[in-house]
C-alpha cells in the first residue's frame, strides 16, 4: 500500500454536504484578525483523493492490523479489553472535536470551553475517588510519561524538604519502564530481588533502605499476577526514612473498587487509561497516563490546573496558573483530551459498582484460564492469581518446543499471541491476561485450541517449528530483522 | 550443556579464562541458550575500568536485553571486534570466537567459582 500522499492526484476530492453555517459567523475570515504577513499565500499541501480512495486506504490499513475488534487478544500485562463504542460517541461530540485547545487560554475564552474544562475537572475527581488520592493531573500522554512525571514529583517533594535523596528502588518483577523513568529523573536505580513466592519481601527492602532512598516503585498486583501482601509493612519501613511509595497502575484492572491505593499509603500513582478505562490501545489510539498524588505532593503537580469557582449560583471552571511549587507543564495543552473523554464516559457508564465487577470478572477469567491450563502448562507461582498469570513452557523444551513456537502456533488459530519471555524471572514464559470483556465461550475456545497445540508439541514438534502456516507471511526471521533494520512506508 | 572444566565462572553466567595476568571474558553456553538468538552486544571500550560484580555492558536477543556483569576487576585491553557485526558468534561459539573482552587484572578475583560449582547452580 502507498501512503495517501503518494496516492494524491490534483483536484480529486470527496463530498460531504456542509452544515449550514451559523449566521453569527457568516463572512468571518482569518484575514479580519490576522496581519497580512501571517496569511497563507498558497494552499496547504494536503493529499487530494477521492472518497473511495480514502475509504479503501483506511479499511486496508485496518485489515493489516490485529485488533480486539477482530478476535481475542490475551496479551499479558497489556489489558487489551474491548473498547465500547459509546465512549467513541462521547469523544466525537462536535463541542469537543471542534474546540480549539488555545481557546481556554485566551482572554474570555474560558467561557467558550466550560464543558471541556468540566470534563478535565470531573475526570480528575472520579480518579481521585476511585484510587483514594488527593489530586490528579491528566497531562501525561502515556504510562511512561506518567512515570517520569511521578518521579519528578517525588524529586520536587524531597527538594522542598531539603532531603538528600539519590536512589529509587525497583523490584526485579517491575516493568522495564520503572527503572528507566527513575534513571531519566536522575536517580540511581536499586534492584530489589523478589522472594521465592514471587512477592516483595519487607526484610529484603529493609536491607536496601537508607536515608538516600527517595522512593520504592511497585506494581500491584505484580507482573506475575500476584497480589503484594506486604504493602502495609513496606509503607511503614519507607516512612521511617521519609521515602515515598509509587504505584505503577499497569495492573489496576485487578483491584478497582476493591483496594484504593491511597488508603494503603501510596503517595504517587500513574494510571493507564488505555488499559484500565478501556480507551483504545497500541496502534488503535494514543494513550493517557494520569498521575495522582497524596495531599503532601499536590502543590507540585503540573500546571495549569482546572479549578471550580463556586462563588456564584452557576459554578464555572477556570485554569489556574498560580502554582509556585509546580514542576511545570509536562505536555502541550492538557494531555490527550480525546482519550480521557472516553475514560470519563466509561467511568460514568460503569459507576462504582460496575468498575468493581469489571475487576472481579477480570480476576475470575484469569483464574478460570489458569485452572484449565495448569495441568499442561506449569504456572510456577501457582497461588490464586489476580487478573493475569505467567505460565512456563519448560516441560516442552526437551522436545525442542519453546514458548516462541507455541505463540506462533496460536497465530495460526487466529489469536494474538500472549506476551512471551516476560517477566524475565519465569523461564520460557507465556503470560496471559484475558480481561473481563471476554465470554466463557471465548475462553473455552482459546483454551481448547491451546491444549491442542500443546498436544501437538509432544507428538509432532516439527509442525510447531513451521508455524505460522496460514498467515500472509510465514515465520519471520526476527533475528535478522533486529540486526538489519529496514524502515519503509511501503506496506 | 557445555561447561569447560578449565574455565572459571560467575553466578551471572559469565566465564573467565586466565592467561597469566590477563583474563579473557565471555558468556556461558547456558546463558546463550537462555537468551536465544543474540542481536546486539554492548561492551565497554578499550581502556575502561571494570569493577568485579558491576555492570559492564549488555546483550540483546530476540527475547530480552540482559545486563552483563564484570566477573573480575581490571582494565580492558581488547574488545572482540567480530561481535559488532556478528553477534551470532555468542550463540555458535560462546567459549571460542564469541569471546568478549581481554582484561588486565588490577585485583585478585574474589567471587569466581569452578565449573563444578557452576554446574550445580543450573
Amino acid at each position: 500500500m502507498k501512503t495517501v500522499f503518494a496516492q494524491s492526484r490534483p483536484n480529486r476530492q470527496g463530498v460531504m454536504p456542509a452544515r449550514p453555517a451559523s449566521s453569527k459567523f457568516s463572512g468571518v475570515t482569518a484575514a479580519m484578525f490576522l496581519p497580512e504577513e501571517l496569511l497563507r499565500k498558497t494552499p496547504p499541501a494536503l493529499p487530494q483523493l477521492a472518497e473511495l480512495d480514502v475509504v479503501r486506504h483506511f479499511t486496508g490499513l485496518s485489515r493489516l492490523n490485529y485488533s480486539v475488534d477482530g478476535n481475542f487478544y490475551p496479551l499479558g500485562s497489556c489489558t487489551m479489553k474491548y473498547n465500547p463504542k459509546f465512549a467513541e460517541v462521547a469523544a466525537a461530540l462536535p463541542g469537543f472535536t471542534a474546540a480549539h485547545p488555545l481557546l481556554a487560554q485566551l482572554p474570555g475564552g474560558e467561557d467558550m470551553v466550560q464543558g471541556s474544562l468540566e470534563v478535565i475537572w470531573e475526570t480528575e475527581k472520579l480518579l481521585c475517588e476511585l484510587n483514594g488520592m488527593d489530586a490528579f493531573t491528566l497531562q501525561p500522554m502515556a504510562g511512561a510519561q506518567g512515570e517520569l512525571t511521578g518521579a519528578l514529583l517525588i524529586a520536587a517533594y524531597h527538594k522542598a524538604k531539603n532531603n538528600k535523596k539519590t536512589k529509587i528502588i525497583c523490584p526485579d518483577s517491575a516493568h522495564g519502564t520503572n527503572p528507566a523513568s527513575a534513571a531519566l529523573a536522575g536517580y540511581e536505580v536499586i534492584n530489589l530481588k523478589s522472594r521465592d513466592d514471587g512477592l516483595v519481601d519487607p526484610d529484603a527492602l529493609a536491607e536496601l533502605l537508607d536515608d538516600e532512598v527517595a522512593a520504592l516503585m511497585m506494581t500491584c498486583p505484580n507482573t506475575l499476577g500476584l497480589f503484594e501482601k506486604h504493602l502495609p509493612a513496606l509503607v511503614q519501613k519507607l516512612r521511617a526514612v521519609d521515602a515515598l511509595l509509587y504505584y505503577d497502575g499497569a495492573n489496576l484492572n485487578a483491584i478497582m473498587g476493591r483496594m484504593r491505593v491511597g488508603d494503603v499509603g501510596f503517595d504517587v500513582v500513574h494510571l493507564n487509561l488505555h488499559k484500565t478505562m478501556s480507551t483504545p490501545h497500541g496502534g488503535g489510539g494514543p494513550g493517557s497516563g494520569p498521575v495522582g498524588v497524596s495531599a503532601r505532593l499536590t502543590p507540585f503537580l503540573p500546571g495549569p490546573r482546572v479549578v471550580k469557582n463556586t462563588g456564584s449560583a452557576d459554578s464555572t471552571f477556570a485554569l489556574n496558573y498560580d502554582l509556585p511549587q509546580s514542576i511545570g507543564q509536562v505536555t502541550p495543552f492538557y494531555g490527550h483530551f480525546g482519550v480521557y473523554i472516553k475514560a470519563l464516559a466509561y467511568l460514568l457508564r460503569l459507576g462504582g459498582e460496575g468498575l468493581s465487577r469489571a475487576s472481579d470478572y477480570a480476576v475470575l477469567n484469569a483464574n478460570y484460564m489458569r485452572k484449565r491450563l495448569e495441568n499442561h502448562l506449569a504456572v510456577p507461582y501457582s497461588d490464586l492469581c489476580m487478573h493475569e498469570f505467567a505460565a512456563s513452557a519448560t516441560a516442552y523444551e526437551a522436545s525442542g518446543v519453546r514458548a516462541l513456537d507455541i505463540a506462533k502456533a496460536l497465530l495460526d488459530k487466529g489469536y494474538h499471541a500472549p506476551t512471551i519471555y516476560f517477566p524475565l524471572i519465569v523461564k520460557e514464559c507465556l503470560m496471559f491476561e484475558p480481561t473481563e470483556t471476554e465470554s466463557k465461550e471465548t475462553l473455552d475456545r482459546f483454551c481448547d485450541d491451546l491444549l491442542n497445540i500443546l498436544e501437538q508439541a509432544r507428538k509432532d514438534p516439527d509442525a510447531l517449528h513451521a508455524a505460522p502456516v496460514s498467515l500472509p507471511v510465514r515465520r519471520l526471521d526476527e533475528t535478522r530483522a533486529a540486526r538489519e533494520m529496514v524502515l519503509s512506508d511501503e506496506l | 550443556m557445555n561447561i569447560p572444566a578449565d574455565l572459571k565462572y560467575c553466578e551471572t553466567h559469565e566465564w573467565v579464562r586466565m592467561e597469566g595476568e590477563t583474563a579473557v571474558i565471555g558468556i556461558t553456553d547456558f546463558a546463550q541458550d537462555q537468551l536465544g538468538d543474540v542481536t546486539f552486544v554492548e561492551l565497554p571500550a578499550v581502556g575502561a575500568t571494570l569493577i568485579e560484580g558491576s555492570e559492564m555492558g549488555s546483550v540483546e536477543s530476540v527475547k530480552a536485553a540482559s545486563d552483563l556483569f564484570a566477573p573480575v576487576s581490571g582494565k580492558v585491553l581488547e574488545v572482540n571486534p567480530a561481535l559488532e557485526s556478528s553477534p551470532e558468534l555468542l550463540n555458535s561459539d560462546p567459549y571460542g570466537q564469541g569471546w568478549m573482552l581481554k582484561v588486565q587484572l588490577t585485583a585478585k578475583p574474589a567471587t569466581l567459582i569452578t565449573a563444578e560449582e557452576y554446574q550445580k547452580l543450573l
